[in-house]
């Protein structure tokens, strides 16, 4: 399991209820179905992937995050996780109310776009940045609204949402991020975990 | 011999109370089985039978000796490994395959039930054939399935019997009947009662069938199971063993070819007041209602683990009205898995070789026993 599991992971009690938003083929699900004896449901927009869960005994369901998450009742998670695909909505906005309206707190990953590499990229090479998190051509990329971590924060900052925990990961090491360091920690990182409330 | 000597029946003696308000007993479910009920009793899958479907799932038919309806899918080293798994299917009350229905004879007159018999609903279907767990002494089912008519049981049957079953396969269904689906039932059942030989539904004691006009029916619904993509792909505008138009009425059209002989096979399996009865049932079910407006009420506190499929070619139970019966399950907090299969088989998509289908419900069953 990566990194950013893991550490998605270490953020979750145990015996909760967790709705992982995009969850890929059900690798972080199955370890907190396991490990943490947590109730996990899935949204995955990949058919194949919803096979793939399927036949690890996953509760799956097959939709896309914009249009099926008004189907979960309020609060009806304790958990819900969106790992580095936030960037990806036409309404980012609208996917973390979302989030925040279904579950107390919501764990959110995005590929850091203001880390030094990719800065190098854009300013050195001229062309949009491609490696190992966007490892995309902007012709092929499903990413719409790249973020960085800065802008994150601000972000959680003007909708009033409360960063209960904000990490910086990079080369397999975690680090917390504070108002000293953000723009460090927004130089230096490939992505940002965040644990928010509203 | 007689072929429908093969048939299996239970007489269930326990009185059932109709919705219709009328109350039966002593009636015959018919019943056929496949694999072996294991020592603890925990394999077992009830399967539901759609519209013309029967309790010949798998093999060969021993009435009709074609292949049963649900040959891809269930049998030895199938998807629904019947080596694994002992498979319950049985005729539903209303139909013509042994289980209690309007060509059953009426004890006090004699003669044939036709439209006497009282109007049945899919909960009727459903508490008739909960019956045949007591008689196999199955305390709780492995799984039910089934797909179109056969779903609606399913979702009947975990609302009114959520501990008797581990898991549940609802697949390409409603909860709720819609208004294009009552619609193409009522051309269905006007075609019959359309026709002289019906003899307002009195016609086996006067040894006449409405064959046109059940054909017909047939006709109609045989197209509402098809894509437009698939009638095109298989069909377009081949001529049937001609080479050019007779400007005439015949069968020109190879898809004018096709219907017909679907309409003629189907008049001599089925009969044409179980036709009745059968769309009637699907046409009253309404879990909604049921619940009074609240689908998630009819799964309140299930420890069911679902599955729901539905297929994107299908224009009869769309993946929209599947999809409802997701975000009831999720509002309930339900533990539920959802997939929309790829096909361009339309409705029929659940009864025909489609390898994703299939691999979806094999994974899942393995995953969950």
């Amino acid at each position: 399991m990566k990194k950013e599991f893991k550490i998605i992971s270490e953020l979750i009690e145990n015996n909760t209820r967790v709705l992982d938003v995009g969850c890929g083929d059900g690798i972080l699900m199955k370890y907190l179905k396991d490990n943490k004896n947590v109730d996990t449901r899935g949204l995955e927009i990949s058919k194949n992937n919803v096979q793939i869960c399927i036949s690890k005994g996953l509760p799956v369901i097959e939709g896309n995050a914009e249009r099926d998450l008004q189907q979960f009742p309020n609060l009806s998670f304790d958990y819900v996780i969106l790992s580095q695909t936030l960037q990806a909505f036409y309404n980012p906005e609208k996917v973390i109310d979302d989030l925040l309206r279904v579950a107390n707190k919501a764990i959110v990953t995005i590929p850091n776009f203001g880390y030094w590499k990719v800065r190098l990229h854009l300013l050195l090479k001229g062309t949009m940045p491609v490696n190992k998190h966007l490892p995309n051509e902007w012709y092929d990329t499903p990413n719409l609204h790249m973020c960085t971590i800065k802008d994150f924060v601000n972000f959680c900052k003007r909708k009033n949402i409360n960063l209960f925990k904000s990490l910086a990961l990079h080369e397999e090491k975690v680090s917390m991020i504070n108002k000293k360091n953000l723009n460090l920690k927004n130089f230096f990182s490939e992505l940002g975990i965040f644990l928010i409330e509203k | 011999m007689n072929a429908t000597e093969n048939i299996k029946k239970i007489i269930v003696e326990k009185p059932l109370k109709l919705d219709c308000g009328k109350t039966i007993s002593n009636y015959p479910i018919a019943y056929e089985t496949y694999g072996k009920l294991n020592e603890k009793r925990d394999n077992a899958i009830l399967a539901f039978h759609a519209l013309s479907g029967d309790q010949f799932v798998t093999g060969t038919n021993p009435i009709t000796n074609k292949s049963g309806w649900w040959s891809y899918l269930v049998g030895p080293n199938k998807a629904v490994d019947t080596n694994k798994f002992f498979v319950i299917c049985a005729n539903v009350i209303g139909g013509c395959m042994g289980s209690y229905g309007p060509n059953n004879l009426d004890p006090k007159t004699n003669k044939k039930l036709g439209i006497n018999f009282p109007v049945i609903t899919i909960n009727d279907m459903v508490n008739a054939q909960y019956n045949l767990l007591d008689f196999f002494k199955i305390d709780k089912l492995f799984s039910i399935m089934g797909g179109s008519m056969g779903g609606m049981q399913v979702l009947q049957f975990v609302a009114n019997y959520p501990d008797k079953t581990k898991t549940a396969i609802p697949i390409a269904c409603t909860a709720s009947h819609s208004a294009q689906n009552i619609a193409l039932n009522e051309l269905g059942r006007q075609a019959i009662m359309a026709d002289n030989n019906w003899e307002k539904g009195d016609y086996l004691n006067l040894n006449n069938s409405p064959d046109k006009g059940l054909s017909v029916a047939r006709m109609a619904a045989h197209i509402t199971y098809l894509s437009q993509k698939g009638l095109q792909e298989k069909f377009g505008r081949k001529l049937q063993e001609r080479d050019d138009l007779k400007f005439g009425f015949d069968a020109d059209f190879q898809i004018e070819s096709y219907l017909r002989h679907q309409g003629s096979a189907f008049v001599d399996r089925f009969d044409a007041n179980s036709y009745l009865y059968i769309t009637r049932a699907m046409d009253y079910f309404d879990l909604i209602k049921q619940y009074k407006g609240n689908l998630s009420k009819a799964f309140k506190d299930s420890k069911v683990k679902f599955f729901i499929i539905s297929f994107t070619s299908d224009w009869l139970y769309p993946t929209s009205e599947n999809k409802e019966i997701v975000i009831a399950l999720n509002a309930a907090g339900a533990d539920v898995g959802f997939i929309e299969i790829t096909s361009d088989k339309g409705h029929d998509s659940f009864l025909l070789d489609v390898p994703d289908f299939l691999k979806s419900i094999k994974n899942f069953l393995e995953a969950n026993y």
